[in-house]
């Protein structure tokens, strides 16, 4: 099972393990993880599971298409690294990914 | 000395007033007791993702099983709650067994509201509600089956978009003159019924239903037109009913719900309640209101857990909703009821618009139509009761940007 390390704007790190199929959104609230609240459940409807890509890893999680990039328009301290966390899909080429969440999510 | 929870009802609600309690450091006992057998699930996937067969049951699941154990949350599944004893503070169980509380959280949510006409018990006649329901909705999945939907209210345009994909014969019986009547505007109700009529969908309003009729299993449906439209199925979605027995009798104040303050607290200090059960000082709306949504039953759980804890959080959220259908996101945020002007922002042609609501002169309400930005400045302007001139709500020469900087 791929693994991904969530780092909390404090500084706390997760490293958990997430089904193949489930988004990255899920395996945070999924393994009580602070910081994403994902209130729609990965509906791309509340805006409230944003995280910050790993530069490393950019490439591999794609960029924001679409819906997800006029609801991050509007979220709080967005960046060029911003992606909706419900957005993106775990896949055995995601192993080892790393994301950082904001410092709130409203 | 640690005090024990009580948590009666085990859906979005009370999932989340056990996640909240933990997280905001609540260290004794929590009991969750629910009358379905699974652990807390997620509803709004069961009428979309979960009934096209798109989303497996361990996702609709709101925490994994092992949350429960990692979290000491003790569940009590497949049982429901017969009594609040608020005077020796006990809740008994159906069969007797006995808990003890020191406070009690009462998220009990909704049942479906029944038609209670000849044959609605019939094999074939079905209600959403439960994963249960929709087990027994797709076993009628087959290409070419007849689906009658009764209502045409977001539960039932869900269900209708998801069965025609599958290639069902689908008909949407709406009593009102046209769909979605209490919710929205005339030219948004037209924009989903034409959305579903190209769909293949048929949609008769001003139809009810007077009688399902066959022989054990459903054959046809009659309708208050005097026509019988044959059937293989139907699904029923005419709104639900707040369940506050439990809490009626136990002598809680009931208006519309259980009554409750921006906390979650009953009228009883040690009883709280969350979800679509509660009657709450909605505070961005200014009056207490009921509502069916899962956004209230989270946010109001976290205030009632946060509350319980010892750490109060008012919740103060402005409303939100959304409904999947097609390839159309409708999102929505505020309350429309009271509104005297609606304006249209977008082209409902291109399947890309929105509609605020204006109440002398401020915005109360948005629902947008594959149109994030104005649904994500439309809530700010509703918690702002920014007075947003009309026209240039209307005016896409104007971006929500430029209207979030100026009016809020």
């Amino acid at each position: 099972m791929p693994k991904i390390t969530y780092i909390e704007h404090n500084g706390t790190e997760h490293e958990v393990d997430v089904p193949e199929g489930w988004s990255v959104m899920e395996g945070a609230v999924k393994n009580m993880i602070p910081g994403i609240d994902a209130d729609c459940g990965g509906a791309c409807a509340c805006a409230t599971c944003h995280v910050y890509v790993d530069d490393a890893w950019r490439e591999k999680t794609g960029t924001a298409e679409g819906m997800e990039t006029s609801m991050l328009d509007f979220a709080e301290d967005v960046e060029e690294n911003s992606r909706l966390s419900c957005q993106i899909t775990v896949t055995p080429e995601l192993d080892g990914l790393i994301v950082r969440m904001p410092r709130s999510q409203h | 000395m640690s005090e024990t929870i009580v948590i009666i009802g085990a859906g979005q609600a009370g999932g989340q007033a056990a996640e909240t309690l933990r997280r905001e450091g609540f260290a004794g006992d929590i009991v969750l007791v629910g009358e379905e057998p699974h652990i807390p699930y997620q509803r709004p996937p069961l009428s979309k993702k979960f009934m096209a067969g798109e989303m497996p049951l361990e996702r609709v699941y709101f925490k994994p099983p092992e949350f429960f154990e990692t979290e000491q949350v003790e569940l009590k599944l497949n049982i429901p709650a017969t009594r609040i004893d608020r005077e020796r503070k006990i809740v008994t169980l159906c069969g007797g067994e006995e808990l003890a509380y020191g406070k009690l959280l009462i998220a009990t949510g909704a049942r479906v509201r029944t038609l209670d006409i000849p044959g609605a018990d019939l094999s074939g006649v079905h209600y959403l509600r439960t994963i249960a329901d929709v087990e027994g909705i797709q076993e009628n999945f087959a290409e070419g089956a007849k689906l009658v939907v009764v209502g045409g209210g977001y539960i039932g345009l869900e269900v209708a978009a998801v069965a025609v994909k599958r290639g069902i014969d689908v008909t949407v019986l709406e009593v009102e003159p046209r769909v979605l009547q209490r919710v929205t505007t005339p030219e948004m109700s037209a924009f989903f019924e034409q959305v579903h009529t190209e769909e293949g969908v048929k949609i008769r309003c001003g139809t009810g239903v007077t009688a399902f009729e066959g022989g054990g299993k459903l054959e046809a449906v009659v309708t208050s037109t005097g026509e019988r439209l044959p059937a293989d199925f139907a699904v029923i979605g005419i709104g639900i009913v707040p369940n506050v027995d439990l809490a009626e009798e136990a002598g809680l104040a009931i208006d519309n719900g259980i009554v409750v303050d921006e906390q979650g607290q009953t009228s009883d200090p040690y009883i709280y309640a969350a979800g679509d059960c509660t009657n709450f000082p909605c505070v961005p709306v200014g009056r207490r209101i009921r509502l069916e949504s899962v956004q209230n039953a989270l946010d109001q759980a976290k205030a009632a857990a946060a509350a319980m804890a010892g750490t109060p959080k008012p919740y103060t959220q402005v409303p939100w909703f959304w409904s999947d259908q097609y390839n159309l996101k409708l999102q929505m945020a505020g309350l429309n009821q009271g509104y005297d002007e609606a304006v249209l922002r977008g082209d409902p042609g291109a399947r890309r618009f929105s509609t605020f609501y204006l109440k002398k002169g401020a915005v109360i309400a948005v629902d947008a139509v594959n149109s994030p930005p104005d649904y994500m400045v439309g809530r700010e302007l509703i918690a702002a009761r920014a007075e947003v001139p009309p026209e240039t709500l209307g005016d896409l020469e104007v971006s929500m940007k430029e209207i979030r900087q100026k009016y809020t």
